[in-house]
């Protein structure tokens, strides 16, 4: 043990220690607020959800009861379409840029998609509605799955890319070694090797794109009723827990807060997946 | 064989050839991005000029459009919320690096980096039902002497610039948080221990770590900065809406990206929508140039890697 240096030695522990606490704070200041909204979105929204909320149609204004059937099913068709678009694309970019990874083609993708992440979510919206409404003079829901796609394209991409890294060499050598094209070694040994943690950021990507509501705002609009079609506007978790928000009526509220609770819980759940995943693929990479 | 062969060495063309078209799908359509928001505020563009800019006056019935409150708004509470965000996520940063114990680091890392996981619009609902109350109960306690200060002025409503900021604060934590703790790891280990073998104590080690990645810190930050001024929904929720350049806190203002959100499926006539793609237009270039010189800090420091892993902390199913 060091015996007493001095006033001065004292004075800079006490420093040192003061900020270790501030450290500490900051960490529960960051998780105060995590816990607030997961604790009053739960307390508001779990009493509201009733097997009628995932069923019904929404009610005309001042009848009480009806759901978000139409919403639910709008968002899983939006999320697919973004996915169908996404995925492909992304995939095959991600593939591109390890494959070449020393390409001017490649750092130029690199840097598109990261410009392509920070590009804020409305704007995004803007060139879903410029190449996808005003041709057809029409609010789809193709559109607004365009518009989400585009901004899963980034996550998917580096997804992709990051774990086609974390395959060990000797998998594309091995391929190569065996006569193998370049080609082949990807489709049937690199990719398949991935998969599981692509898939992983598959799903989590889908689960952030399906809480966004800005860019869908102006390209598949909103829907009172059931709808299934492509080519008309369409109902949306999102949009519909905005709208309802900014209404005047409690009932509407209490729906609102049932949405966020859906919307947080697919959150979370694959968010604790990924985790998961990412847990046992490191330890596999260990090993 | 010798057909065998072919199909081989037409995948070996053919496979770049595929996976790079694709590729440069992504360029396109950044670029798309941008060519589609010049041409369609074309009519704005040529009308008002830079004018648009500097007049206040938000006016789409007279005609009237000036974009100097939204510009005005977006940049007070993204910058507020910086102020209050920074000193916060850098202290997470360095808990989390320099002092947690080994097991709470993993749940502690995930459960900060799930605040930017949370959908924008549960923040708004968020803010519109619980934060607004407390903040409009906080403006009323606010002493009368302090309300007199412009910083303070106004009826206390509740929905404002405060409310924004402090919504902005506690979604970019995450982005900023996250960036600095691969920043602070990747300080080389000889800096630590040569601070201590000086007999420094903790603070002045890390002190010290913090100065040697300061660049990219301060890409960091500019990261959070970036995401604060292109959010949408939540600041919609609670800013009040209201097109006016005021200094006060308490005041209802407007931003770029909220003008957008409520206005874009009103606009009616082919001048009040070029205006408002105008602003998307000015967004986009704004974020842009944040994006990429935080990059360039970031990269300056500690490489590439680390800001992958930034974009997008929760969706990175490869957590650190």
């Amino acid at each position: 043990m060091p015996r007493d240096l001095g006033p001065a030695y004292r004075r800079r522990k006490l420093v040192s220690t003061l900020v270790t606490g501030l450290c500490f704070a900051s960490i529960l200041l960051a998780l105060v607020p995590l816990f607030f909204i997961l604790f009053f979105i739960l307390r508001q929204g779990l009493p509201a959800l009733d097997t009628a909320f995932f069923t019904q149609m929404p009610k005309p204004v001042g009848e009480k009861g009806g759901g978000m059937g139409n919403a639910i099913v709008g968002t899983l068709i939006l999320t697919g379409l973004a996915g169908l678009f996404a995925v492909p694309v992304g995939v095959a970019c991600g593939v591109y840029m390890s494959e070449f990874r020393q390409s001017r083609l490649s750092s130029a993708v690199r840097f598109a998609a990261d410009i392509l992440n920070g590009v804020p979510s409305i704007v995004v919206g803007i060139f879903a509605y410029a190449v996808a409404v005003l041709p057809f003079k029409r609010f789809t829901a193709l559109a607004g799955g365009l518009a989400l796609g585009i901004m899963m394209i980034p996550l998917i991409v580096r997804t992709t890319e990051e774990l086609l890294a974390l395959v060990p060499g000797s998998f594309r050598e091995g391929a190569l070694a065996l006569g193998a094209t370049r080609a082949r070694a990807v489709l049937t040994v690199l990719l398949p090797a991935a998969l599981p943690g692509i898939l992983t950021g598959v799903l989590v990507s889908l689960a952030r794109v399906a809480g966004e509501t800005a860019p869908l705002l102006f390209t598949s609009f909103n829907n009172r009723f059931f709808s299934t079609r492509l080519d008309q506007p369409i109902a949306s978790l999102t949009v519909q827990v905005y709208s309802y928000a900014i209404s005047p009526y409690e009932d509407w509220h209490r729906q609102a807060w049932a949405g966020a609770t859906v919307l947080i819980a697919a959150v979370l759940i694959f968010s604790i997946l990924a985790r998961l995943m990412t847990r046992r693929l490191e330890r596999l990479g260990r090993s | 064989m010798a057909s065998a062969r072919r199909v081989r060495s037409d995948q070996g063309r053919i496979f770049p050839l595929a996976t790079g078209g694709v590729a440069v799908l992504v360029v396109v359509i950044v670029l798309g991005i941008g060519w589609t928001l010049v041409s369609d505020s074309r009519l704005s563009l040529a009308k008002f000029g830079l004018s648009f800019w500097t007049q206040k006056t938000w006016d789409p019935v007279a005609g009237e459009f000036g974009a100097l409150p939204f510009i005005w708004g977006t940049l007070y509470s993204s910058i507020l919320a910086m102020l209050i965000a920074t000193p916060v996520a850098l202290g997470i940063a360095v808990f989390l690096v320099e002092m947690s114990p080994r097991f709470l680091r993993a749940p502690l890392t995930f459960l900060t980096e799930l605040l930017a996981a949370i959908p924008s619009i549960v923040y708004g609902l968020w803010g519109v039902f619980v934060l607004t109350p407390l903040v409009r109960k906080l403006e009323m306690a606010t002493p009368p002497w302090m309300r007199k200060l412009p910083l303070f002025s106004g009826p206390p409503l509740g929905v404002g610039l405060l409310t924004a900021a402090l919504i902005l604060a506690v979604m970019v934590v995450p982005y900023t948080a996250t960036v600095t703790r691969e920043i602070l790891k990747a300080v080389p280990g000889s800096q630590r221990e040569a601070a201590y073998a000086m007999g420094a104590t903790r603070w002045e080690a890390i002190r010290l770590s913090l100065f040697y990645g300061r660049t990219a810190i301060i890409g960091a930050v500019m990261l959070g900065f970036g995401r604060a001024l292109g959010e949408t929904m939540a600041v919609t929720m609670v800013i009040g809406n209201n097109p006016q350049v005021s200094a006060s806190l308490f005041a209802p203002q407007y931003t770029m990206a909220a003008v957008i959100a409520n206005e874009f499926t009103e606009a009616a006539d082919a001048l009040y929508l070029s205006a408002l793609v105008e602003i998307g237009l000015v967004l986009f270039v704004i974020t842009i140039i944040i994006n990429a010189l935080s990059r360039l800090l970031i990269w300056r420091v500690a490489g590439g890697g680390m800001v992958k892993k930034a974009a997008a902390p929760a969706a990175q199913p490869i957590a650190a």
